[in-house]
């Protein structure tokens, strides 16, 4: 028994040192001088976007340092991305949905304060918004957030404290109240208790209201990131219409250098280029074909055929800031909470 | 050394026990104890008074009962159609067994997402399934209901392989004895087979319920999340890790693992009983 | 006479009863199994078949496959070591606490997906308690290889003792007791009487562990970081393809697990065969 059990042992050691020593040496990218290895720590779906601007980064880097650059992708929740980097992924740069999660990270030390102002529009080199997803026809005539809220209108929207996405839907609607009411807060939560009434199946994430509506066909509308509706209408043309309301809000995802990895691995320098990089026509125009808006005006007025920019956008400011917003409606116990137990 | 251990537990004559529980144990502490030390480590930030307010909540609790509730009828449903599958599979020949009998494991190996949206196209009212209950007026998917088929589906494998290698290794010839005593085939299974495969089925019930309990990814496409309705207790865990809250996820998840462990061990006490009246 | 026409009618009862049994054993599994598959089949071949040859040759997919595979075999390999030496332990030996020793094993069973991976992120990831130590000494565990390793060992880990041990209870140690009487040595009573009777748990147990070993996904997550090419297991680039909006793309990846699955199965059936063709 000894003989055999050693064999056993000592195989299985072996196999755990030889991978693990691997990936040990992997995971520390002792990048050579002309070839740098960075990490960028992103959310859903911005796969293809990125896939394609790695390219086009790592050609611009080459022609302008003579170094390669090689980017490693990350892709999940905004939030549990976040929270990944908090508990010790490795990233150099993030790319969030949200700045609430990169403020989350910054609050566990690892990017330095300052980093909003760090790069141009509050360090969003590509916005988008809330936008309504009906289907072919537009049955029940949906037009604008009140008629969310009319009977026998079913409505699908993700959660807002599983997804960080969601909460965008949250505040659109609460704005569009606000204008309604003229701030009467007891009338805009009754508008928001309604709407959320409406709402027949509230998934986890916004992927996963998308399938609940698509290809489950539950619902008559769902409330979705204008992106997301438009990658659900080239997935399956001709079925589904993009409803814009006459008042929405404008959704700022984030980018910014994950100060404490960039420094511990020497990659400051090209992750700045990384990231400034975004707001080069190039980068900009790469957004707009994968239905961001770009946030240099110029080039966003080339894409206006996709997106109506007659659009009214309130912004997170409107609501004193992602953290008062945040704690206001999406805490334990607030707005959102309050809804679900009247 | 070794002599002096077998004159003081004269009773174990069977050879290494020293090493293999060693082993066992250095392993249960290196990939189990230790890892689930930090989970109470982390919870132990709690006062109290906070623990038992977070893990009273009204939310919590109603995510709870239809965690708990869902995975215990799956459980049943579960327990039930696993002896018969397992009978099936090892008493009888017919063609096609071998496919039906390789199909179990696949639960275990879609992932789960996947299993959650197939179920969820399958038995929502649009659904293959789902619109010939929706004629009915009943709704599956985005109901308890719903939940409780994606736990039956991720619970069936446990029991089913539980059953299976005991009904294996027994000899039909007890059967056949029961037979020839004039027993019929109602009382065979009851006094003679039942007795058998209890411990297997008790194994297989508490590893499907404790599944069950726990399930995130193929529930959560199928349960409609409504909250204090289909809400389920790891998505109130998600949705405290959302806002970086540790200790309150790890509370939840302490409570749940609780009871699974007490359930768990309630079970093996009672299996060794069983095994003990019938050998 | 008398018995002779019990023994039809008991006959007939047990055709009756077979032919019920397996009815209901078929609808269930078709229901409950088969359909779903079917689902999956019809999503990953709803974008035609160049589409899904491309997904499943990308080579992020293939990489993927790879990490998935290197995971469940050390999975596999570590949990059929501890499941022996557990099973002989628990049903040979009385001991005290024997049955507190049973269900922490069967801990990793009833943990939540979610928490079995934030109990690693709890002890090793930045927050956790073992980071500095680890830190200094330059070892990544979470967020890397190893990290999805120890997980996909975590989930899987009662499997092949769970599966093992209620037949070696039911087997009784009287056998092992006689011969190690007569001076076998353990080994030689392991593989010669221990091992006969528990072969088909053995093997069920490993197929079953496999299985759940490739398709693990909530745990993984948690602590693999998603990295492309690096830490991505199949269930997590499926995840990813899906978020993406490439439904059908994300089930033909999917629908390698499957074909994995198969195999195994395939490979179990050859494993039986021969054994039963050779043992009798």
């Amino acid at each position: 028994m000894r003989k055999g059990s050693k064999k056993v042992f000592t195989l299985s050691v072996v196999v755990l040192l030889t991978v693990g020593g691997l990936t040990g040496c992997k995971g520390n990218s002792s990048s050579s001088d002309d070839s740098i290895d960075i990490t960028n720590v992103s959310y859903d779906p911005t796969r293809e976007f990125y896939e394609a601007y790695n390219v086009e980064f790592a050609k611009y880097y080459k022609d302008k340092t003579g170094k390669k650059v090689t980017v490693t992708q990350s892709h999940g929740g905004s939030g549990k991305q976040a929270r990944s980097v908090i508990e010790g992924n490795e990233a150099d740069i993030v790319t969030l949905a949200l700045a609430h999660d990169i403020t989350s990270i910054e609050e566990a030390g690892l990017i330095e304060k300052g980093w909003l102002e760090e790069f141009d529009k509050n360090s969003s080199p590509y916005t988008s918004t809330i936008v309504f997803l009906v289907r072919k026809g537009n049955e029940k005539n949906i037009k604008d957030w009140s008629d969310l809220i009319k009977d026998g209108v079913n409505v699908i929207t993700p959660n807002p404290k599983t997804s960080g996405g969601a909460c965008w839907n949250f505040l659109s609607a609460w704005a569009y109240a606000d204008y309604l009411y003229i701030g009467d807060e007891t009338q805009i939560r009754n508008f928001v208790t309604k709407l959320y009434k409406n709402v027949s199946v509230l998934d986890s994430g916004a992927r996963g209201a998308t399938t609940t509506f698509v290809e489950n066909g539950q619902g008559d509308v769902l409330i979705a990131w204008e992106n997301e509706a438009y990658l659900t209408l080239e997935e399956h043309p001709d079925e589904y219409e993009i409803i814009t309301p006459s008042i929405s809000i404008l959704a700022e995802p984030s980018v910014a250098i994950v100060d404490d990895v960039a420094k511990k691995r020497k990659t400051e320098e090209v992750a700045k280029e990384y990231l400034e990089y975004l707001y080069s026509d190039v980068g900009q125009r790469l957004a707009g074909e994968n239905y961001y808006r770009p946030s240099n005006p110029e080039i966003l007025k080339e894409f206006s055929d996709v997106f109506n920019l007659s659009i009214n956008m309130v912004t997170i400011a409107d609501f004193g800031g992602w953290d008062k917003a945040y704690e206001v409606y999406f805490q334990d116990g607030g707005v959102f909470d309050q809804i679900y137990t009247q | 050394m070794v002599n002096k251990f077998k004159r003081t537990k004269r009773r174990r004559v069977i050879p290494g026990f020293p090493l293999s529980l060693g082993i066992t144990l250095a392993m249960v502490s290196m990939i189990v104890l230790i890892p689930m030390a930090s989970i109470i480590i982390c919870a132990s930030d709690l006062s109290l008074y906070d623990f038992v307010k977070i893990v009273m909540a009204k939310d919590v609790r109603s995510g709870y009962m239809v965690s708990f509730s869902c995975a215990l009828i799956a459980a049943l449903i579960n327990c039930i159609f696993g002896v018969i599958l397992a009978w099936v599979f090892v008493r009888y020949e017919f063609p096609g067994k071998r496919i039906l009998d390789g199909l179990i494991e696949l639960p275990f190996a879609l992932p789960t997402a996947v299993a959650g949206i197939s179920l969820t196209a399958l038995y929502s009212d649009q659904g293959w399934i789902g619109s010939i209950f929706a004629k009915f007026g009943i709704k599956i998917a985005y109901t308890k209901v719903g939940i409780t088929i994606a736990m039956v589906f991720i619970g069936i494998p446990f029991v089913v392989r539980a059953i299976q290698p005991v009904l294996e290794k027994f000899d039909p010839q007890y059967e056949e004895a029961a037979a020839m005593l004039g027993a019929n085939g109602r009382k065979t299974f009851i006094k003679v087979i039942f007795p058998e495969i209890l411990p297997a089925m008790l194994t297989g019930f508490g590893l499907a319920l404790a599944r069950g309990i726990g399930e995130y990814g193929s529930v959560i496409f199928i349960a409609g999340n409504i909250p204090y309705k289909t809400q389920i207790a790891p998505l109130l865990i998600m949705s405290k890790l959302e806002q970086l809250k540790y200790t309150d996820a790890t509370a939840i998840a302490l409570v749940m693992l609780v009871v699974s462990f007490l359930i768990l061990l309630l079970l093996n006490i009672i299996q060794v009983h069983a095994t003990k009246r019938t050998t | 006479m008398n018995i002779e026409q019990e023994s039809v009618n008991l006959k007939k009862g047990t055709k009756v009863t077979k032919v019920v049994l397996i009815g209901v054993s078929l609808v269930f599994v078709l229901i409950m199994l088969v359909i779903p598959m079917l689902v999956l089949i019809v999503y990953a071949l709803k974008d035609g078949g160049t589409k899904y040859i491309e997904a499943i040759t990308d080579p992020y997919t293939i990489k993927a496959l790879r990490l998935t595979i290197v995971a469940t075999v050390t999975a596999v390999a570590i949990n059929t070591f501890f499941g022996l030496f557990a099973a002989w332990a628990v049903s040979k030996f009385h001991f005290r606490g024997k049955q507190l020793l049973l269900t922490i094993i069967d801990i990793p069973f009833a943990v939540s997906p979610v928490i079995a991976g934030l109990i690693f992120i709890l002890t090793f990831g930045r927050i956790g308690w073992a980071h500095d130590f680890l830190n200094a000494h330059n070892i990544k565990v979470v967020f890397a290889v190893p990290g999805v390793i120890i997980a996909t060992i975590f989930v899987t880990f009662p499997f092949i003792s769970r599966e093992i041990i209620p037949v070696l209870n039911a087997q009784g140690r009287d056998e092992e007791e006689a011969a190690a009487l007569m001076g076998a040595s353990g080994f030689h009573i392991f593989r010669k009487i221990t091992l006969p009777h528990m072969k088909w748990a053995l093997l069920y147990g490993i197929v079953l562990c496999s299985a759940r070993a490739m398709g693990e996904f909530g745990a993984v997550s948690v602590l693999s970081g998603h990295l492309r090419g690096k830490t991505n297991t199949l269930p997590l680039h499926v995840e990813i393809i899906y978020n993406e909006f490439k439904l059908s793309a994300a089930f033909a990846v999917s629908s390698i697990l499957v074909v994995l699955a198969v195999i195994i199965l395939i490979l179990r059936n050859i494993v039986e065969y021969k054994a039963k063709k050779g043992g009798r």
